[in-house]
């Protein structure tokens, strides 16, 4: 078969001399549907923003249709053909559909004024060609992730993309939405698109892959057609090791709630309620997961469990003490800890040392300071034993946070909320966009914990960590509570799908929530 | 070698900073000097060539010190705050109202005339901490706002309440001996301001990187939702570093009245605020780093001076290139290009991680 994208030594590295991409080679044959994966951080993503023209190579040819081109924006990339869907979608939110379907590529009226008739014809038209339906006059904000997904993928079509490059499309979707999605690639691969889909879920590549490109440490270790290769085998590859996909074992002993959430509500400031009377308990020695679709009120729950916001209405209290009003550091005193979804952002500052970032929570205790004296060579020594206990890749424990790589940036905010010592832990997404090793690390620290009595509240996104790790499981659906499953061993990810998009609703499955 | 190039980076942009401008500065001489050969020794040596010009030098590098140090406090936590000049003159001018009219013996009256000038400072810049702590108005705006009402409010104080109607211009009476700075050197003004400034320099320098304090405002300035998500009290932080910054700067405004002039005799803002700025963005916010930031920018100054009145190169060329300089060491991206493809070639060869 032809080949339709040829990329050769390719070389990338960033300002801060991480290598993103050693000597890579891909070659994509045109009809196909072209798996990249990999581990976060092996360089699946930069290999694709070199092809479609955001980041610039530093060595390496890429052949287009058997031409040499020289991709330096995306504005050359979509030219010849090349379109690409991003992992954070790239729409305006206040923009309608057609709006954005025609955006930069405008029918005017009068050469100066959007033609908003034309644009809706075009994106029907277009929308009907390739049998993707999506509402023409609805504006972005207001569809469901999918669909604006979907409107990603028309726009680059209708700029006559014949290879399209999606990176990691599911990781927002939840089953239903993938298998829509799914469908719809394979109709366009009908239609002799030829796609380069990005994943690092194994399931997802061996249901829709032709060939699979698997890269790690920035190298391709391998393309292979995907009927060749079995899941394991893809892992394998990745990781360079063997791994495993195991749910633990259920804790033997469940204590007393430590956590108690009542009643709880959240209006923003936009006067949109965003978390409607939510109660539930996490109990000693076990992990309570919250499943659901991102945007449901996830990210306000656990800031207000934190003292990041404030409820509404409602009560919290920790071993019956009230937490609601109290500043985040009162509450990390009453033994609270928290593993923020947004480690970047919340969870360290990047541009200065590890030991900086240690004492966080804890500088102004003894063994850290002395009256307004910080003891740096006992802040050094703490830290030291942080970076060998939690094992952290750093050169010393002055090395910026910026130096190191997510999985240990994980690592880093990891080891300090864990070793504050707390008996309630909420943790966001703690392996979100770290590699497996990091991810097995953190799920066995989890784990550890909560067999020493610790309450977990686990949020996130990815429903193989919420049942691997889960004694119990709440979905959350526009704020409320829309299932709850006590136990968590007969229950599929298929099985939580409906409840998180809203399809179905049981008010506290599994009856009464415990008390 | 390039893993040291790497690792003094910044010092070697200054350096190379600081060669270009001087050939600029060359250029620009050669331009407009009859006498380029005796104008370009005038600006680069005449500020060491003699022992007033020296004196000079260490004058004026005082109190743009207090001012670096000031504005690198809150620089530290990311508060944009320019109201050292604002503070430095309010302060200079109440301090000195005190100072005339009180009558103590010099151990307690030069403390409290300095304490007084510094609270007056803290009290006023405590004002745009406050408004950016409670409702988010940018200390950007507010302070450079308050420095204009400070101004005018100390003048009307000294015009119209202190004045000396004796002298033959609009100045304060003189202070009593007992609230003058000493001067050390004979022959020359330089006064024990220097030495404060130098203390302070260490003072803050311990204060930002060895207290809980220094480091909740460091943090904050790193990132502020960080500080916020630990539990630091970043209301507390905002007004604390621009509270101390008020105090810096009106200190250092008042041991420059008590040692140089013993009497207030600005009649438009002296401007150390503004140098603060500058000498803050060169030196990093690193308090030990301001202090040679300082008398770089007290050498740009008195060579400036020494220019003007030596050569015939106009007033306004001199200024021209005084900021091309300045311009230069202060712009972060100077060079970003080279050390770019340092590091990937130190990266290729598997140098870095």
């Amino acid at each position: 078969m032809e080949k339709i994208l040829e990329a050769k030594d390719v070389l990338k590295v960033y300002e801060n001399g991480v290598i993103a991409n050693r000597a890579v080679s891909i070659a994509v044959e045109e009809n196909t549907i072209h798996a990249v994966v990999g581990e976060n951080g092996a360089g699946k993503t930069t290999l694709m923003k070199i092809i479609f023209g955001i980041e610039q190579a530093q060595d390496g040819e890429i052949f287009f249709k058997g031409e040499k081109v020289h991709i330096r924006s995306p504005r050359d990339a979509i030219r010849i053909g090349i379109g690409m869907v991003h992992q954070h979608l790239m729409l305006a939110p206040d923009l309608t559909v057609a709006e954005n379907m025609v955006l930069g590529n405008e029918p005017l009226r009068a050469k100066l004024f959007l033609d908003t008739d034309r644009a809706g014809e075009i994106t029907l038209q277009v929308s009907e060609e390739y049998g993707l339906q999506v509402p023409p006059n609805k504006k972005i904000k207001d569809l469901p992730i999918g669909v604006r997904q979907r409107v990603e993928i028309l726009k680059a079509l209708f700029r006559n993309a014949e290879l399209l490059i999606l990176d990691e499309p599911t990781s927002v979707l939840t089953p239903q939405e993938t298998e829509v999605l799914f469908k719809t690639l394979k109709n366009l691969k009908k239609q002799g698109k030829t796609i380069i889909f990005i994943s690092h879920k194994l399931n997802e590549v061996k249901q829709i892959a032709d060939r699979v490109t698997i890269m790690r440490d920035a190298r391709v270790i391998d393309t292979r057609d995907a009927s060749e290769l079995t899941e394991h085998d893809i892992a394998q590859l990745m990781v360079g090791r063997d791994i495993s996909f195991e749910r633990i074992r259920a804790p033997v002993t469940l204590g007393e709630s430590l956590l108690s959430v009542r009643n709880l509500s959240y209006v923003n400031d936009e006067a949109i309620l965003v978390l409607n009377k939510m109660s539930f308990d996490v109990r000693s020695g076990e992990i309570l997961g919250l499943a659901g679709v991102v945007g449901n009120g996830q990210t306000e729950l656990v800031r207000i469990l934190t003292g990041l916001l404030q409820p509404s209405e409602g009560e919290i209290t920790l071993r019956g003490e009230n937490l609601i009003g109290l500043s985040p550091r009162r509450i990390r005193e009453k033994g609270l800890c928290h593993i923020p979804e947004d480690r970047m952002e919340d969870g360290v500052a990047e541009e200065t040392t590890l030991e900086e970032n240690f004492i966080l929570d804890r500088y102004y205790k003894p063994g850290f300071s002395k009256g307004l004296r910080l003891l740096w060579k006992d802040i050094s020594q703490h830290s030291r034993e942080l970076i060998e206990k939690f094992n952290i890749l750093a050169q010393s424990t002055k090395t910026p946070v910026s130096a190191l790589s997510g999985g240990n940036i994980q690592k880093v905010v990891v080891a300090r909320e864990l070793s504050s010592d707390p008996d309630v832990i909420i943790a966001a997404h703690p392996t979100r966009g770290i590699d497996v090793g990091s991810e097995e690390m953190v799920h066995r620290l989890l784990q550890e914990a909560r067999d020493r009595g610790k309450a977990i509240f686990l949020a996130s996104a990815d429903l193989d960590e919420i049942l691997k790790l889960s004694t119990r499981v709440i979905v959350i659906y526009n704020g409320g509570i829309a299932a709850h499953f006590q136990d968590v061993s007969k229950i599929t990810a298929g099985d939580l799908g409906p409840y998180m998009l809203g399809v179905q609703r049981e008010e506290a499955v599994s009856g009464k929530v415990s008390a | 070698m390039e893993k040291f190039l790497l690792k003094y980076f910044t010092l070697i942009r200054v350096i190379i900073a600081i060669g270009i401008g001087i050939v600029i500065s060359v250029f620009l001489i050669y331009l407009t000097s009859q006498e380029p050969g005796f104008s370009l020794r005038s600006f680069l040596l005449g500020p060491f060539l003699t022992r007033s010009r020296l004196a000079h030098l260490f004058e004026t590098a005082s109190p743009i010190i207090f001012c670096g140090l000031a504005i690198a406090v809150a620089f530290q936590a990311k508060q944009f705050n320019i109201g050292a000049e604002g503070s430095l003159y309010l302060g200079a001018a109440v301090g000195t109202a005190f100072a005339v009219s009180t009558n103590m013996p010099a151990f307690i009256h030069i403390p409290l005339v300095l304490l007084i000038a510094g609270l007056t400072g803290a009290l006023w810049s405590f004002i745009p901490g406050i408004l950016k702590a409670k409702w988010k108005a940018s200390e950007l705006v507010s302070s450079l706002m308050l420095n204009y009402v400070a101004y005018f409010l100390g003048l009307y104080l000294i015009n119209y309440h202190f004045r000396d109607k004796e002298a033959g211009f609009l100045v304060s009476f003189k202070l009593p001996e007992t609230a003058w700075l000493a001067r050390f050197i004979p022959d020359t003004r330089i006064h024990y301001g220097i030495i404060l400034a130098l203390v302070l320099a260490v003072l803050v320098y311990y204060f930002l990187y060895h207290t809980t304090a220094g480091y909740e405002i460091r943090s904050t300035g790193f990132n502020e939702r960080f500080a916020r998500f630990g539990g630091i009290s970043v209301f507390k932080v905002i007004i604390l570093c621009q509270v101390i910054l008020g105090f810096l700067a009106a200190f250092g405004g008042m041991t420059e009245v008590m040692g140089i002039h013993r009497r207030f005799l600005w009649q438009s803002s002296p401007g150390y605020g503004w140098d603060g700025i500058i000498v803050a963005i060169i030196g990093r916010s690193h308090p030990l780093l301001i202090v040679p930031a300082s008398f770089f920018l007290a050498y740009m100054r008195v060579g400036g001076r020494v220019l003007n009145l030596m050569s015939d190169v106009p007033a306004e060329m001199v200024m021209v290139i005084q900021s091309i300089i300045i311009l230069l060491i202060t712009a972060e991206a100077f060079l970003s290009q080279w050390k770019y493809r340092i590091t990937v070639r130190q990266a290729e060869r598997g140098g870095a991680a």
